[in-house]
């Protein structure tokens, strides 16, 4: 049985995710519109023998687009994108119906048959007002159904509604009165077109009239046939000067406000006197108290995703590691499987999911700051610190969640309004120090710095990665906005919506999508990229027949033996070789083969540096960050001429490298998975990796300068 | 009234009421905000100027909305009572 294919607009803030997380439930599905950033949300149910396929378009507040969002929803609501829809449901918030009413009006001229459903009718109870629904539906001229989204979980009188509309087709019949010169202008153009056998809705027609110069020549040029009289016709509103905006936004304005005054009514029960928001924005926006509970919410927030992650990251860890120990004696008959299933396959899933919790904690508290109205307060506190260099207040969540992991970070960045700053947060976040880069401080610090400096300079260190990545992404920011992402800066338009509980539904269902996204699009590349390495690393075997005998030849004792062949194994592979091969372009940064291929075997994920050191230095891959082996190893490691490979300058050039660069594929997975395309990607690991050998390179000539 | 005309949002405090007079069509930024509602003749009423000056928290057409004053100089306002 065919389906329908029905779509739910309206404001942001209108209630509408609400509504659709009511209809659709765990049926959603999510995915990218083609070409750009902004995702789609599709879901079906089923009521009364009819199938409808639901789509979820982007929160707008006018069909005129001026975000890419905006522009994408108004596609799908006018059947550029996906055909055109057989109805809209119109998500018409009770309490704020003067600008919801605004793009009612613009919907309703595309002559798509329409059903209002009118959300939050009980918080307008709480204003002691209620909507006369009868009213609503003779001035609009479609079906209206007022609906509690997250009480009422069957929604029967709406889907009641949907099917009857689906039938009847019921298209909105309003009167906003335009100007009469606007009316006879484009009724004029309309009878001439139908004269040349061109059949255009005056609303088409006024659409067309009514975009901005550049777009209108777009249009122009798309429809040659009819540019004349369309050159014409916006001649003549130009010389009434009935062509600006303000015309064709204040009669719609007028409109909705007197549709507003003939359907608000006093409700039976007055109103509170002060509202919950009003008393709730007292502290939570004060000058002090609001900063200091922002503050303290944030801590919360992100001292959860450390600290409940966790476990929760190491049950994972653990539970791989079981895995690779109840599988290897299957597979330890053919030496190169059990490498290719134990140290490429299973690592590689293991690696990926083990970003997991940390996304779905972050994402559960946006979740709640969202749903409860604290997001857009917490915006409104932080705009100011973080507007100057083109970002917005929200950005302050995708930049905390930065320092526990890129990865979540660069997923919140969707609660950035418009894909532009979304971009700019995504393509910055990555510089953040996240809590990967710690084993690598920890290491360094702990055998450079702070056995010769002291703890005051080893902490100072510490606290000084953290901020290089923030100090450096302002200016990269700056530069990104001004320079790549010219197009025009939207003005901040940040609602600040009524408190409200979060709905356990919605929070529910955010967690199972963005969860489903990780796993399905960026986790399939993470272990791709995953086994690439491995291959890298472990090709071409050296694997000599007697390990033992193979090291006494060089003069290995044999308890060390098996290292040996570790380090042979890396030297020998792909990977070992192309460091080898492109270390004289480290040379400058004073990093030797055996640091380059330890960075190019950190590509999946900066922390594996650890281990790979382990193996270069000849002490296995099982050592970790505070190993005393590994530090006096790398103490000892020497350039052929006898220097010491490590001065306290080696280590800062490559803190410093790996604090900039982008040795992580699952953020640039992530990325892929999130701008839509690998471009930005490959962007991003360019410019990182640009930074970070800068970095280390200057940092290697201050070491000569200051000469330590 | 003519002292106070030529008022921009930058000269919003807080618990002020104001009202828009014109609005500037060759601005870019103009029609996003006209389109939120502030289009001539609106009334409108400061709630909140965020703790560092900038945005201010704005009640016009019965919702709260966020501007950032120096992207809203194309509107023009005068105080109202």
């Amino acid at each position: 049985m065919a389906s329908h294919l029905v779509i739910v607009a309206g404001n942001p803030n209108a209630g509408k995710t609400t509504l659709f997380n009511s209809l659709t439930g765990s049926t959603q599905k999510v995915a990218n519109y083609p070409g750009v950033t902004v995702e789609s949300v599709e879901g079906q149910y089923s009521f009364d023998g009819e199938t409808i396929r639901c789509v979820d378009v982007p929160g707008l507040y006018s069909l005129k687009a001026a975000s890419e969002d905006e522009r994408v929803a108004t596609d799908v609501i006018l059947g550029r994108q996906e055909g055109k829809p057989e109805l809209v449901v119109y998500v018409l918030d009770a309490t704020n119906l003067e600008r919801n009413l605004f793009l009612f009006t613009q919907i309703a001229e595309s002559q798509v048959p329409m059903v209002i459903a009118l959300t939050m009718p009980d918080r307008l109870q709480a204003k002691g007002k209620r909507i006369d629904v009868e009213r609503l539906r003779s001035e609009l001229g479609v079906p209206v159904v007022s609906v509690i989204a997250h009480q009422d979980r069957k929604l029967d009188a709406l889907k009641r509604a949907i099917n009857d509309a689906l039938r009847d087709r019921p298209i909105p019949s309003i009167d906003f009165g335009l100007p009469v010169g606007m009316q006879s202008t484009i009724r004029e153009l309309s009878e001439r077109l139908a004269r040349i056998g061109v059949d255009a809705s005056q609303a088409e027609i006024r659409r067309n009239l009514y975009e901005p110069p550049e777009l209108f020549q777009l249009f122009l040029e798309d429809f040659p046939e009819i540019a004349e009289p369309f050159t014409e016709a916006r001649n003549r509103l130009e010389a009434e000067d009935l062509l600006r905006p303000s015309v064709d936004v204040t009669s719609r304005y007028e409109w909705s406000a007197k549709i507003q005054s003939l359907v608000l009514r006093d409700a039976e029960k007055p109103a509170k006197t002060v509202s919950i928001t009003d008393r709730l924005d007292k502290v939570l926006t004060h000058r002090f108290w609001g900063l200091t509970i922002f503050v303290l919410v944030m801590y919360g927030v992100f001292q959860s995703i450390y600290t409940v992650a966790a476990p929760m990251m190491a049950g994972i860890e653990d539970v791989f590691g079981r895995l690779q120990d109840a599988i290897r004696p299957m597979v330890s008959q053919n030496e190169i499987l059990e490498s290719f299933i134990i140290d490429g396959l299973i690592a590689g899933v293991g690696g990926m999911l083990v970003f997991l919790p940390q996304i779905l904690i972050l994402f559960f508290f946006i979740a709640v700051l969202e749903g409860s109205g604290y997001l857009a307060r917490a915006a409104f506190l932080m705009d100011r610190l973080l507007g100057w260099c083109g970002l917005n207040g929200r950005a302050f969540i995708p930049f905390l969640s930065s320092y526990a992991c890129a990865i979540p970070g660069i997923m919140a960045a969707r609660v950035m309004p418009d894909s532009k700053s979304r971009l700019a947060t995504i393509l910055v976040a990555p510089l953040m120090s996240c809590s990967a880069r710690l084993p690598v401080y920890v290491l360094l610090i702990g055998t450079f710095i702070e056995p010769q400096y002291g703890a005051f300079w080893a902490g100072f260190s510490l606290f000084a990665m953290h901020l290089l990545g923030l100090v450096v992404a302002i200016p990269v920011v700056y530069v990104l906005n001004r320079k790549m992402l010219k197009a025009r800066r939207l003005p901040f338009v940040l609602e600040l919506p009524p408190y409200q509980w979060p709905k356990w539904r919605d929070i529910w269902l955010t967690l199972v999508n963005r969860g489903k996204v990780f796993v399905k699009t960026a986790g399939t590349i993470i272990v791709f990229m995953s086994i690439l390495i491995w291959a890298a690393a472990s090709f071409p075997r050296f694997s000599p027949a007697d390990a033992v005998a193979e090291a006494a030849k060089v003069g290995v004792p044999e308890e060390r033996a098996e290292q040996w062949v570790q380090e042979k194994q890396l030297e020998n592979s792909v990977l070992g070789r192309f460091g080898k091969a492109i270390e004289p372009v480290f040379i400058p940064a004073g990093f030797d083969w055996r640091i380059t291929t330890a960075i190019l075997s950190a590509f999946p994920a900066r922390e594996t540096i650890v281990p790979s050191l382990g193996i270069i230095f000849s002490l296995g891959g099982e050592v970790d960050e505070s190993s005393g082996d590994l530090q006096s190893a790398m103490k000892r490691a020497t350039w052929p001429d006898g220097r010491p490979l490590f001065t306290v300058w080696t280590a800062i050039g490559l803190m410093v490298f790996f604090a900039l660069c982008a040795q992580c594929m699952a953020t640039l997975a992530t990325v892929k998975r999130e701008t839509n395309s690998w471009k930005w990607a490959v962007f991003m690991f360019c410019y990182m990796t640009a930074l970070a050998y800068v970095g280390a390179v200057a940092v290697n000539y201050l070491g000569k300068l200051f000469g330590a | 009234m003519s002292a106070v005309a030529g008022m921009t949002f930058a000269d919003l405090k807080s618990g002020m009421s104001a009202r828009v007079v014109a609005v500037d069509e060759n601005c870019l930024d103009s029609r996003r905000l006209q389109e939120m509602g502030f289009t001539v003749g609106t009334q409108f009423s400061v709630v909140k100027v965020a703790p560092m000056g900038d945005p201010i928290e704005i009640l016009v057409r019965g919702y709260r909305i966020c501007l950032r004053k120096n992207e809203c100089h194309c509107i023009q306002i005068e105080s109202v009572g």
